[in-house]
């Protein structure tokens, strides 16, 4: 039977209480301040570093986020560990925290659907994550401004904001993985650690899982005559499974222009090439579209999938 | 559904698995009603309740609530009914305003609305300081008058209490008892799941008593006894004569007489005799005082669960 109404009646008022709930919460700002600390100082490290080489590299403004400077790792290394960490805490309790406060009935018992519930609180760690993104982003720019008295160029600017989009994208990811696990799970620790066990799955174990999953499918690394290439093949298709390498790919290829693929090349393929020489812009983004809208795609993927798990669940709470 | 029924239930069922919840129900409430539901847990009191909120999906069977049905319009219904949950939760962060601003805003109130309605629902609830107090600072029995204060705050036609008194002082129960009362007198039916035998008689017009996901029995407290109990009317009579008790027993209707005192007769019956009797005794005796006795809900309920437990 068809339900009558708009399942989106109410996602207003959800986005805006859950927004301000997680911009406001204590939780938010110890991340806030724990992701814009260590991102700061790596920047400002690659700043130092930069500083001392000027004039070596037309885009200075992106060895900001790509220079790293010992003991520090780079501003985008920082990122990709410390961006799923902050997305987990936010979604970790979305769902399974109206459970255990006993407000979920109450608040089902208005006239919305749970599609708004679960969508509203979705848009909102989103929005949430990325007004922190998009502060550190010009907290970036402005400390390049600063220190190196230097304004960044067009195609600076351009893929740096591809580069926010995809971060922003990765972690949509990860809150996605933290709702499905909050509406799985009525405990918000058991869900919790189930994400944090995803992620270190994806962050540690996974370059460890993919190599001998990939010689079970496709034999050993090398062949009789050089490298193996099918293995080469099921391997990359196994690591793209990680949000993890979806998004360094990204970062490589945005903020390394030189980039010219995300694979293994044929020596036939580089005939005639430049080697060295940076791709223009738009060149740069079509070669990671597939790893951007991979990673959009596992992000709406896994928000079905706690949709249609939250869909079936009882309310009794 | 006829012009006054607020919410009719007919043969509603709800299964789990090959586990029956709630089993062919049938159920009317009228406007301005107070109708109890009550029954060991278990007995399906809240899943029914659950799906006449469109909350969860009657496997059999149809509901039709402030005249829509809450599977195709839950939207409509449930912007009709108010709900106050067993143990209401809030958002212990935030106050009691923003917690009630937030489910009336989704409710589709206007600011303007809310600011009306929230002051007016506290003072009615008896917390007319607290709103702008954090809900964590708040005890039991402010939660469940500030759950009442939101189920107010949304002017229903429909109220569903489920369990609510169960947290609450002597004292505080009173008086939510009171507020449930005023309710009835703004129009608004209300449907109470409770355990508590003896408030549900103090409020309410009709029970529904749960059995196995069935209602076993149902009507007025009286109607119960009758049928459970046998002669469910129960009248004291203080007359003074000697014929009182044999005109007592001459009355058509009249079950049994017991004798309690020298002038004190209780008399049984299978309906409201009190006119009746008053007439009989008249006539050759002086009617010093007439007592209509309740039956108690208690009694009836532990009798029929006693009969059900010994059938088995």
């Amino acid at each position: 039977m068809r339900r009558r109404g708009s399942p989106f009646t109410g996602v207003g008022v959800v986005l805006a209480k859950e927004a301000a709930d997680y911009l406001s919460g204590a939780r938010m700002w110890v991340l806030e301040a724990l992701v814009f600390l260590t991102a700061i100082a790596a920047a400002y490290a690659a700043i130092l570093s930069i500083r001392a080489n000027i004039g070596e590299s037309p885009f200075l403004f992106l060895r900001l986020l790509t220079m790293a400077q010992d003991p520090l790792p780079s501003f985008i290394a920082l990122l990709g560990f410390l961006i799923p960490l902050v997305a987990i805490a936010i979604g970790f309790d979305a769902i399974n925290g109206e459970f255990s406060r006993r407000t979920l009935s109450r608040v089902l018992a208005q006239p919305i659907y749970r599609d708004a519930l679960l969508l509203g609180k979705f848009l909102a760690g989103l929005l949430a994550l990325t007004i922190g993104l998009f502060s550190l982003w010009l907290l970036t720019i402005g400390l390049g401004l600063l220190f190196l008295g230097l304004a960044p160029n067009t195609e600076e600017m351009v893929r740096m904001l591809g580069f926010l989009v995809a971060t922003i994208a990765y972690g949509g990811v990860w809150l996605a993985v933290a709702f499905l696990f909050s509406v799985v799970f009525r405990a918000p620790a058991t869900a919790a650690l189930a994400a944090l066990g995803v992620w270190l799955l994806f962050s540690l174990f996974w370059s460890v899982v993919t190599p001998l999953v990939a010689t079970l499918i496709s034999g050993p690394p090398e062949g009789i005559f050089g490298p193996n290439l099918a293995y080469l093949q099921t391997s990359q298709i196994l690591d793209r499974i990680s949000p993890n390498t979806l998004y360094a790919e990204i970062a490589l290829a945005l903020l390394q222009p030189a980039t010219r693929a995300l694979g293994p090349v044929l020596y036939s393929q580089v005939q005639g090439a430049l080697l060295g020489a940076p791709l223009p812009a738009a060149q740069s983004f079509i070669l990671v579209w597939p790893q951007m809208t991979g990673l959009i795609a596992g992000m709406i993927v896994i928000f079905a999938i706690a949709y249609v798990v939250f869909q079936r669940q009882e309310i009794r709470a | 559904m006829a012009e006054d029924v607020v919410i009719r239930a007919q043969g509603l069922t709800k299964r789990y698995g090959p586990t029956v919840a709630v089993d062919h129900i049938d159920l009317d409430v009228r406007a301005g009603e107070i109708v109890g539901i009550l029954g060991p847990n278990g007995s399906g009191k809240t899943t029914t309740i659950l799906m006449l909120l469109g909350l969860t999906e009657p496997t059999e069977g149809r509901a039709e609530v402030a005249g829509f049905d809450p599977l195709r319009d839950p939207l409509e219904v449930k912007r009709r009914v108010g709900y106050l949950p067993d143990s209401v939760g809030f958002y212990d962060g935030l106050s009691a305003r923003d917690n009630l601003a937030y489910t009336a805003r989704l409710a589709g109130l206007s600011r303007r609305e809310i600011d009306h309605r929230f002051a007016e629902a506290l003072d009615r609830v008896g917390l007319p300081d607290v709103g702008r107090d954090r809900v964590s600072t708040f005890s039991r029995g402010m939660r469940q008058r500030l759950g009442l204060a939101e189920v107010l705050m949304k002017r229903p036609s429909i109220a569903i209490l489920d369990e609510p008194t169960a947290t609450l002082d002597p004292h505080s129960t009173q008086e939510f008892l009171g507020m449930i009362r005023g309710l009835k007198s703004d129009g608004t039916a209300v449907l109470l799941s409770s355990h508590h035998l003896d408030q549900v008689q103090s409020v309410c017009d009709r029970v529904a008593l749960f059995n196995r996901g069935r209602i076993a029995l149902s009507g007025s407290v009286t109607e119960l006894a009758h049928r459970v109990l046998g002669g469910g009317y129960v009248i004291d009579v203080e007359a003074r004569g000697g014929t009182a008790r044999n005109q007592l027993a001459a009355v058509p209707g009249v079950v049994r007489v017991q004798v309690l005192g020298p002038e004190l007769y209780r008399v049984h019956c299978e309906r409201d005799l009190r006119a009746a009797i008053s007439r009989a005794v008249a006539l050759s005796s002086d009617l010093l005082g007439i007592r209509f006795a309740e039956p108690s809900l208690n009694e009836v309920y532990t009798r029929y669960f006693d009969e059900v437990r010994d059938a088995a």
